[in-house]
């Protein structure tokens, strides 16, 4: 499979996910796991274009599968979304900071410039628990404000 | 010589919302927790648990497990070579259990092995057979078997005061989780010499050590407890859960072990909110003014002890909130049951407290005819007055007046009209239209002591080092996401005038206790023993550099820089290591009189719920909230604070309970344990007074829990508000609200 | 563990028939949470979610592959509606109307739509095509008439599609939760009224005796629609558990059927 832009061999056992093969095979621990049921969003990877929770996704089936993780969503320079997160105080513990990063991402992606309850909305599969979810509103309401 | 006027101020001092150290890291992903640890030659521990709530083992043989290829341990309550016990504030609880079981999901045996599905497997290899025994699970059967492990009693002032008014009212408060993101985990190294260096998430590494070296029965420089990456903790991780687990497996094997909760394991891994019966008798004249509080109050503690004598002594010092009265007779037992262990969770008894007292302000509003917060404002606790049930002199700031004043001027939100599903009870289910909403407003207030009370040895060491490349401030402080290491970096320049600051965790062998990271304790705590450090180093470093100012240039006098940086510390750096203790609380008498905490920070909340009353769906649709802050050393950490104490507050009212039937818990994972999402979370608008403590740095307070504390209350009385019901349990289900069934 | 990938419907099914007891994956939203929890250790896994053969979306055959995601912007109202209430996008970019009709669980939300409208699950084997009315189909709890060498290739829905179609579903959230209460209502400009409940049995309900008692009210007054709404929660099902208690499912799914029509009557 190809991982942010490279092309990974990963050779699982069994039935394990891909948020397993990410993080225990290939060491890519950005994607974190909380809940094994795609309740938290904490895991969220792009799978051939698409925002998944890489924890349903079996490893086996991503065989070669394009997956994009929070470590290939920025480059040399913090994603837009990365530096909006972090200017407005949304990391606090910032277990579930990399799943909302990428899922904000992909929001933005298909939708530039999404009104605050679409992305209340399209952000409903990703848990925090630390901050209400008021900075993590306010962040991404100015970036695309200042769009 | 450079002769300059310096600049007064450092840039990123005390005021400023500063930029953390951990942000982007955090971001980018590369921020490392306990559970992205991993070693060469490492090994996975599991654990295997009880299905009962109450058993006797009869059988345990663990030789089907150790026969597996690939398995490195098996351990049992036996091979516990300390004392097979640990307990945060009593060791009561095995390490691993050898003959009885008195909870469902206790340990009872650990393995280890090379990958964490073959330990998964070697865990179902054991052969254990149990006799099944009777649990006892009804908190008030406990309370009349005297199975209790705590019982607190307030009694202030003439017991025979009546009142005009007199409203009675029953409550109760479920089970609730902290719920952090990051379950349990971490990584235990053997040094090779028989100690270990543990990598955990937790809230106190001392303790963890203490209790970790008892259970391995070594010295205690034998184990050192390092600050992992925490995946936030709200008390869940104040309780030791895997840490001796892991040293126990990794002493064993002679490799590093590491471990990690799934979500179904850490809902039994940790403690938990207590569930809270509450019985409260309020008596007042016909102007409103208290004349007598009665209360009982019954936790369940569960198995284990914890901190359950604390959390219902807070119980009962908060019973009667933030009011003045001077005729109270309070009541509080910590039961002890085959529930699972309950302990420490923000806002610790005063949640619970809080949603019997305000709830029954209301009643006693309602009772009388007054407006509901003209009631509190006229009996709230300001600067000078006595604590109603301690009789201790308030002498904090207490701007309950001005905090319930301010908030009932904050602008309601607009009559809402749109049929955007969102916006509507229900949400995306589309069950509502606007038309079947009724809208109900609420409010609460409450109290929150701050730091360790009744006469607890509390206090926190910090080093303050300036060196040729900055100031070091290390501490053993654990940075759960609140941003503690930011704030100790902000205090330290702002003494020092010094911007480069970088702030160090260290492990338990080279720092002594900075207490826990709970009680809203460690802004003033670990703040005020940087604040001091900070202070003595400026001291010293004024004296070795002869002048009377000091920033990052070096030492100043007279508005000319005489001893430059380089060499000020180029040959010794400059050095202040502080134990910093708050001043000194009593413990109660036989009243529970006394000078029994040291400080309070007081909140209240205004929240507004729409309400389908048919199908008994409500929306919180915006909460308010003024808050006693003291000083906001970073007041974006202040506001991250508030709001996401304040959801946990939404979140118990509207969602949150671990249900508990005959001690087994039937909901322990994220699909049924439900936790409010994005679209569940309201706007919430914040006003803070900054009305410095008694001490903290810069008059600061602790903040993260008050807004825990009267949320829950306020949305539930904005429920009440809006249908006329009593509901008297939190949180509140839709078959609570729902019109009687056709 | 062996994963297949058939590149067409006959490969699919062809390693059906050569590894009786093989487990499909489509999303993987329903599985791999059995798989994470332990629960099942798939030994052959034919994998779906890239068969293109069962992906297409007609008016009246809804591709067993086809996303939530994609059914989110459907032509059927109440199957857009349903849609957007799976989970959160990260689940409805996965999840499958073919799996959450193989799950067959109680609260699977598609069960309502597919059963107010006596949609017939189309399934493929090495011998053949046949296809089951959903009341046929769906036999209990998260059990089905498939057999283990068929894979479930479309939702078939009848040509006589209604006029108004709405869906709502009560959950403790607002969003992202298993319904406590799901339903589904349908009307035809003549009157007729199918109404379809959720996790008020062991699979969907339909309220046949509302249904009748409707359909001859050509235009409704008040009177009419509580006694549907009364009959409606008297011929639900429902059982007490930790999301909710038997009274209040039942006292709702009367509530919700009413408001659906009433839904239905003013389009
Ligand atoms: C967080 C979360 C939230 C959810 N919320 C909802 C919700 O709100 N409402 C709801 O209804 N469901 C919900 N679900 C359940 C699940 O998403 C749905 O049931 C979904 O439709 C399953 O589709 P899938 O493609 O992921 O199926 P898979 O998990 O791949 O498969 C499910 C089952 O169907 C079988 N199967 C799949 N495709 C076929 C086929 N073509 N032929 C034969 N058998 C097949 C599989 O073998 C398996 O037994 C949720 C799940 C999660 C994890």
């Amino acid at each position: 499979m190809t991982v942010n832009g490279e092309a990974r061999v990963c050779d699982v056992k069994g039935s394990e996910s891909l948020l397993s093969a990410l993080r225990d095979y290939l060491r890519l621990t950005g994607s974190k796991g909380a809940c094994e049921q795609g309740e938290c969003g904490s895991c969220s990877v792009l799978l051939d274009g698409e925002l998944v929770c890489s924890c349903l996704v079996m490893a086996a089936d991503a065989e070669g599968s394009e997956i994009v993780t929070i470590e290939g969503l920025g480059g040399p320079e913090l994603h837009p979304v990365q530096k909006a997160l972090v200017d407005s105080g949304a990391v606090q513990c910032g277990y579930c900071t990399p799943g909302f990063v990428v899922a904000a991402a992909a929001l933005l992606e298909e939708n530039p410039a999404p009104s605050s309850d679409e992305m209340r909305e399209a952000l409903a599969g990703n848990i925090c628990r630390c901050t209400g979810y008021g900075a993590i509103l306010r962040g991404l309401e100015t970036l695309v404000a200042g769009r | 010589m450079t002769t300059r006027v310096r600049s007064r101020t450092v840039r990123d001092g005390v005021g400023e919302s500063t930029a953390r150290s951990d942000g982007i890291p955090k971001v980018d992903g590369t921020y490392l927790y306990s559970s992205d640890l991993y070693m060469d030659r490492m090994l996975f521990g599991a654990t295997l648990r009880s299905p009962h709530p109450k058993a006797k083992i009869t059988k345990l043989d663990i030789g089907p497990a150790v026969a597996m290829t690939g398995i490195h341990a098996v351990l049992v309550g036996d091979d516990v070579p300390g004392l097979n016990a640990f307990g945060l504030e009593t060791p009561d609880q095995p390490i691993l259990a050898s003959d009885l079981v008195e909870y469902w999901g206790q340990a009872v045996a650990l393995v280890a092995a090379d990958d964490p599905e073959t330990a998964r497997l070697a865990v179902e290899a054991i052969e254990i057979e149990y006799e099944v025994l009777e649990p006892l699970t009804d908190p008030e059967e406990a309370d009349r078997r005297d199975s209790v492990f705590h019982r607190a009693r307030c009694r202030r002032g003439p017991q025979d005061v009546s009142g005009a008014v007199v409203v009675e009212g029953y409550y109760e408060v479920g089970m609730q989780d902290q719920a952090p993101l990051g379950t349990e985990s971490g990584l235990a190294i053997p040094d090779g010499q028989g100690g270990v260096d543990l990598h955990i998430a937790t809230q106190w590494t001392h303790v963890d050590r203490d209790q970790i070296v008892a259970g391995l029965g070594v010295e205690e420089d034998m184990v050192r407890v390092h600050h992992a990456g925490v995946g936030g903790a709200f008390g869940a991780r104040e309780d030791v859960s895997l840490q001796i687990h892991l040293c126990l497996l990794a002493l064993y094997t002679g490799r590093p072990v590491k471990m990690e909760y799934s979500r179904a394991e850490s809902f039994v891994g940790h403690v938990h909110r207590h569930p809270a019966q509450l019985w409260m008798r309020h008596e007042a004249d016909a102007d409103g003014t208290l004349r007598r509080i009665e209360a009982r109050v019954i936790i369940d503690g569960g198995a284990y002890r914890s901190t359950s004598d604390s959390v219902v002594g807070n119980a009962v010092y908060h019973a009667a909130g933030p009011y003045r009265c001077d005729s109270v007779a309070v009541d509080g037992v910590a039961v002890r049951t085959n529930n699972p262990p309950c302990g420490a969770m923000r806002g610790f008894g005063a949640v619970q407290a809080c949603f019997g007292h305000e709830a029954q302000m209301d009643k006693l509003a309602d009772a009388l005819g007054m407006d509901r917060v003209d009631l509190r404002i006229k009996n709230a606790l300001g600067r000078g007055d006595v604590l109603a049930t301690s009789g201790q002199v308030i002498d904090t700031s207490a701007p309950v007046v001005e905090i319930l004043e301010r908030l009932r001027r904050m602008p309601l939100p607009a009559e809402d009209l749109s049929d955007d599903p969102r916006l509507l009870p229900g949400g995306t289910g589309l069950t509502t239209s606007r038309p079947m909403v009724e809208r109900g407003v609420g409010y609460a207030v409450g109290l929150k002591n701050l730091c360790f009370s009744a006469g607890f040895d509390d206090y926190a060491e910090a080093r303050v080092a300036i060196t040729p490349f900055g100031v070091e401030v290390h501490t053993a402080a654990v940075e759960v996401g609140q941003g503690l290491g930011m704030s100790c970096a902000q205090i330290a320049r702002t003494v020092l005038g010094i911007e480069d600051v970088v702030v160090y965790y260290d492990d338990t062998s080279k720092i002594g206790s900075a207490g826990s990271t709970s009680a809203s304790r460690q802004t003033q705590m670990s703040g005020g023993a940087v604040m001091e450090a900070a202070r003595m180093a400026r001291q010293i470093a004024l004296e070795r550099g002869g002048g009377d100012e000091l920033d990052g240039e070096g030492v100043w006098k007279d508005g000319v820089l005489v001893t430059p940086m380089k060499d000020l510390v180029g040959r010794e750096n400059i050095e202040y290591h502080t134990r910093f203790h708050h001043p000194q609380t009593e413990e109660p008498d036989q009243n529970g009189q006394g000078n029994v905490h040291v400080d309070f920070a007081f909140a209240a909340h205004r929240a507004v719920v729409d309400v389908d009353r048919e199908l008994g769906l409500f929306r919180v649709v915006q909460i308010d909230t003024v808050q006693d802050v003291g000083f906001m050393i970073n007041p974006r950490s202040v506001v991250g604070q508030i709001e996401g104490g304040t959801m946990q507050g939404i979140g118990l009212a509207t969602l949150e309970e671990i249900v508990v039937e005959e001690g087994v818990i039937k909901n322990p994972t994220f699909t049924d344990y439900l936790l409010p999402t994005f679209l569940d979370a309201p706007p919430i608008e914040i006003e803070v007074i900054e009305e410095p403590s008694s001490f903290g740095p810069f008059g600061a307070k602790g903040v993260g829990e008050p807004p825990t504390v009267s949320s829950t209350a306020a949305v539930v009385a904005a429920i009440r508000d809006a249908t006329g019901l009593e509901l008297n349990r939190t949180p509140v289900r839709p078959e609570h609200v729902a019109s009687a069934p056709l | 563990m062996e994963v297949v990938h058939p590149a067409d419907l006959d490969e699919a099914v062809g390693a059906l028939a050569a590894h009786p007891g093989a487990t499909l994956l489509a999303g993987g939203t329903d599985l791999m949470v059995e798989v994470n929890f332990d629960q099942i250790r798939p030994e052959v896994v034919v994998a779906l979610r890239r068969l293109d053969d069962i992906q297409d979306v007609s008016r009246r055959r809804i591709g067993a592959g086809v996303t939530f995601r994609r059914l989110e912007s459907g032509d059927h109202n109440a199957l857009a509606q349903l849609a957007r209430t799976i989970g959160s996008p990260q689940i409805r970019a996965a999840g499958t109307i073919g799996g959450n009709i193989g799950t067959a669980s109680p609260a699977g939300d598609s069960l309502p739509f597919l059963a107010g409208l006596d949609a017939e699950i189309e399934l493929h084997s090495t011998s053949g095509t046949r296809r089951l009315r959903w009341d046929d189909f769906f036999t209990g709890v998260k059990r089905t008439a498939r057999r283990p060498d068929e894979l479930i290739t479309a939702a078939v829905l009848p040509e006589d599609l209604p006029d108004f179609q709405e869906f709502a579903k009560i959950g403790q959230r607002s969003a992202m939760v298993i319904s406590i209460v799901s339903a589904c209502v349908f009307r035809w400009r003549d009157g007729r009224t199918r109404v379809a409940l959720g996790s008020v049995g062991p699979t969907a309900i339909r309220a046949r005796r509302a249904e009748e008692m409707i359909s001859e009210e050509t235009d409704p007054g008040p009177t009419a629609l509580e006694e549907f709404a009364r009959l409606v929660a008297r011929e639900v099902n429902p059982i007490t558990d930790h999301r909710g208690t038997d009274d209040y499912r039942r006292h709702a799914s009367g509530v919700l059927a009413r408001r659906l029509l009433e839904r239905c009557l003013s389009s």
